[in-house]
């Protein structure tokens, strides 16, 4: 089958950009990244952008319009919405755009722009991704749903606070070696542990942030991309639904669409979990990075915990996960998310990682999550065209 | 915006102030909320009042809340598994995190939500609190 190669990357500095808009953050990435490919904008054929509450945190939808207007193309040019998976799942249109012989050239974007409105009303925001009727309506938040699935799974598990607490630990370390990362600040188990508590068992620590920014991929047919010094080529995309509201699942401590997700993105590439190199999975809370090992079948079901304990999944140990820092401390901008983590993998497989550089990075996975679970994208990666 | 909405509620009071689900016809489960389609097929359903007791599968105290939630904060949530069968979201009332276990018997009690918007409209529902056997 036709491989796509990703032939430029660009990404914005994630934070609190009290200077950047909506506007600003989706025309520095994308202008970045076809600088990054060494390309006109005028052989684009065809932009995603994926973004997840721009009408409600800029008053602006549209997206699709803006993004165009920045490069002053008219081509068609769509917004894609799938909660904090929006990212990924916009890349997932660009490959079928390609595939079905429509574009050869296609700009995939990410972004969010968070910080222009107040928490609370950010946090009524993001529960649309939730199922508003029956449980945004009973006052829960995301930390909240999350909360609840890490209380099923800590009684199932065994598993400590102590070990929950490492996976903020690990992903702020990683951070401060990436220069976009929000976060350049290391903590420890026991500030996680007194950080204030968000949703009981969840501290402030185990949330991702609210976060500005935006990045963007260029994708080419395997034709065009071939011709570029160091593609990256895209192996293997599987995606999975799932109920919109966390009560209609059989379990609360896993995350079925992931397991789904992984298969058809694995046997697409034809490769064995067990060849990934370096992963990027969504850890929005803690919990979320102990499920989304144990549901790519990186760790054994239940054996997430002692993992964490042992160090094995830091960027020079045995299962590096998420050495751009995660969402937790590079940064959450929903949309933008799932593209960061494309963006993360192909710096490490092309090797410009810098300080969190992984040692023969080859093939690399990305897990971009929507919801509880609603949504799942797994994507796989190489430097090789497999 | 849409949470200032009555209407928007109040197309929901069956089944939030008098827990009615559907049960379909054909293979006899039950729904709540109500669904269309059900995982055997069927479209042919009647309605089935759920009976309001049931036990925390888990829960969670919210203290970073919704704007609208501001004034009960914190207050606890929790995923019901009642004895019909389906699983519903709660709020837990008269309850703190540190006096609910997972496995806790609970029951239905009609409650006030939230008052919200210029015209400060009341949503009322109902919510879950300690069955008496449960408690000590």
């Amino acid at each position: 089958m036709e491989k796509i190669g990703i032939i430029g990357v660009g990404a914005t500095k994630f934070g609190e950009l009290w200077k950047h808009g909506l506007r600003d953050l989706l025309a520095e990435s994308q202008l970045k990244a076809i600088e990054d490919a060494g390309i006109s904008e005028r052989q684009i054929d065809m932009i995603f952008t994926g973004n997840m509450c721009s009408s409600d945190f800029s008053g602006q939808s549209h997206l699709g319009s803006m993004a165009a207007e920045i490069l002053n193309v008219n081509v068609p040019s769509i917004k894609v919405e799938a909660a904090c998976a929006s990212g990924s799942v916009a890349l997932r249109q660009g490959l079928q755009a390609i595939k079905s012989g429509e574009a050869d050239i296609v700009l995939v974007n990410g972004v969010e722009k968070m910080t222009d409105v107040q928490t609370r009303q950010a946090t009524t925001g993001l529960m649309g991704a939730g199922d508003e009727e029956w449980e945004g309506f009973n006052g829960l938040t995301f930390c909240g749903l999350y909360a609840m699935i890490a209380r099923a799974y800590m009684h199932k598990y065994k598993l400590t606070r102590e070990q929950l607490a490492m996976v903020s630990v690990k992903n702020h370390k990683h951070a401060t070696l990436n220069p976009i990362a929000h976060f350049h600040n290391e903590i420890t188990v026991d500030q996680v542990l007194n950080s204030s508590i968000i949703a009981d068992p969840l501290t402030l620590l185990d949330c991702s942030p609210i976060t500005d920014g935006g990045a963007s991929l260029i994708l080419a047919k395997e034709e065009i991309a071939k011709k570029f010094e160091s593609p990256i080529w895209a192996l293997g995309s599987g995606q999975a639904n799932d109920t919109l509201s966390l009560h209609a699942r059989k379990s609360l401590t896993e995350i079925p669409a992931t397991t789904h997700a992984a298969q058809r993105a694995l046997m697409q590439a034809k490769i064995g979990i067990d060849k990934i190199d370096v992963t990027e999975v969504h850890d929005c809370f803690s919990i979320a990075e102990v499920m989304a090992i144990e549901d790519l079948g990186l760790v054994p079901r239940g054996d997430a915990g002692k993992i964490m304990e042992e160090g094995l999944t830091y960027f020079d140990g045995k299962i590096p996960v998420n050495s751009c820092g995660g969402l937790k401390a590079c940064g959450h901008p929903i949309g933008a998310t799932g593209i960061k983590q494309v963006w993360e993998i192909v710096k490490q497989l092309r090797g410009e990682a810098g300080k969190r550089q992984i040692h023969n990075a080859n093939i690399g996975l990305t897990h971009n999550v929507g919801g509880t679970g609603s949504t799942v994208v797994v994507n796989v990666f190489g430097r090789e065209r497999g | 915006m849409h949470r200032q909405s009555p209407i928007l509620r109040w197309r929901r009071y069956p089944e939030r102030y008098r827990l009615e689900g559907n049960k379909c016809l054909e293979c006899s489960q039950i729904y709540f909320p109500k669904k269309e389609l059900c995982e055997c097929g069927c479209k042919s359903f009647v309605n089935y009042k759920l009976k309001g007791e049931g036990k925390i599968l888990t829960f969670t105290e919210i203290k970073s809340s919704p704007e609208e939630f501001s004034e009960m904060t914190p207050y606890c949530v929790g995923i019901i598994e009642l004895e019909d069968g389906p699983k519903i979201t709660a709020q837990i009332a008269d309850a703190d995190v540190t006096c609910l276990k997972v496995g806790d018997k609970v029951e239905s009690t009609f409650r006030k939500f939230t008052a919200v918007g210029d015209s400060g409209v009341i949503h009322y529902g109902l919510k879950f609190k300690k069955a008496k056997s449960s408690i000590n």
